[in-house]
């Protein structure tokens, strides 16, 4: 069981857990990630950041994203929550959590579906920054990381 | 007709959200692309080919090669930043 989205309201992490949690006694790990807004980015201190997204293509993508999840992995559940519109320094911008039976599928799962998200869900940040607004590029660490997920594939 | 929709520092860059194209001569999204270049300007610039471009046809992602036909929508924008 999955479940999905995007808000341009506040969220609390640990709530989103909660629910993913339930009553499933048969889930033994849950891992999430939560990525938090800083108020420094490339030297410039960030007053507030502002994410831009696609609606409809963003939840179809996430979506995508959880389902190779699931194919690739056990998993009892997953929960993916993340923030649109304006946000301010210390708020949770993303909350990728995942339940399974076992830590590893749940560790990895969960690494694998940021690391996705990164490179292939229509989002994208611009930081008001006490030099002006700038649009933050992507990093190659980024493609990088999707890239490692992916290696191997193509040999079977 | 296709529709064009763009995102992010293109929509902001070019000042345009979105709109429609006639679409006889485009078989995929390298002639889309084409015609935009072809405007001189900010199009040659933003969408040069040594620029990273992302692109999705109906919301799903896309390639240079994807074919498109009547009624698309086709959206372009620079690498994604979420998370």
């Amino acid at each position: 069981m999955y479940f999905i989205r995007v808000d341009s309201e506040p969220f609390d992490p640990n709530h989103e857990v909660d629910l993913l949690r339930g009553e499933d006694p048969a889930i033994g790990a849950v891992v999430s990630f939560i990525g938090l807004m800083r108020d420094l980015n490339e030297g410039d201190r960030v007053d507030t950041m502002f994410l831009e997204h696609y609606p409809g293509m963003t939840e179809n993508a996430l979506e995508q994203i959880v389902k190779l999840a699931f194919e690739r992995w056990q998993l009892q559940g997953c929960r993916v929550v993340h923030r649109v519109g304006e946000l301010k320094p210390t708020d949770p911008i993303v909350l990728v959590a995942v339940a399974s039976a076992h830590r590893k599928e749940a560790f990895q799962a969960c690494e694998f579906i940021i690391d996705y998200l990164k490179t292939q869900a229509p989002f994208w940040k611009k930081e008001a920054t006490e030099n002006g607004e700038r649009w933050v590029d992507a990093r190659d660490s980024d493609d990088e990381a999707i890239r490692q997920w992916f290696q191997g594939d193509n040999e079977h | 007709m296709v529709q064009l929709r763009l995102f992010a520092r293109f929509r902001e860059e070019l000042g345009v959200d979105s709109e429609q194209l006639e679409s006889d001569d485009i078989r995929c999204v390298e002639d889309l692309l084409s015609r935009l270049r072809q405007r001189g300007g900010d199009w040659s610039r933003l969408l040069a080919e040594d620029q990273r471009i992302m692109m999705a046809v109906n919301q799903e992602m896309a390639n240079p090669q994807t074919p498109l036909q009547a009624g698309d929508e086709i959206a372009l924008f620079p690498p994604v930043t979420g998370g």
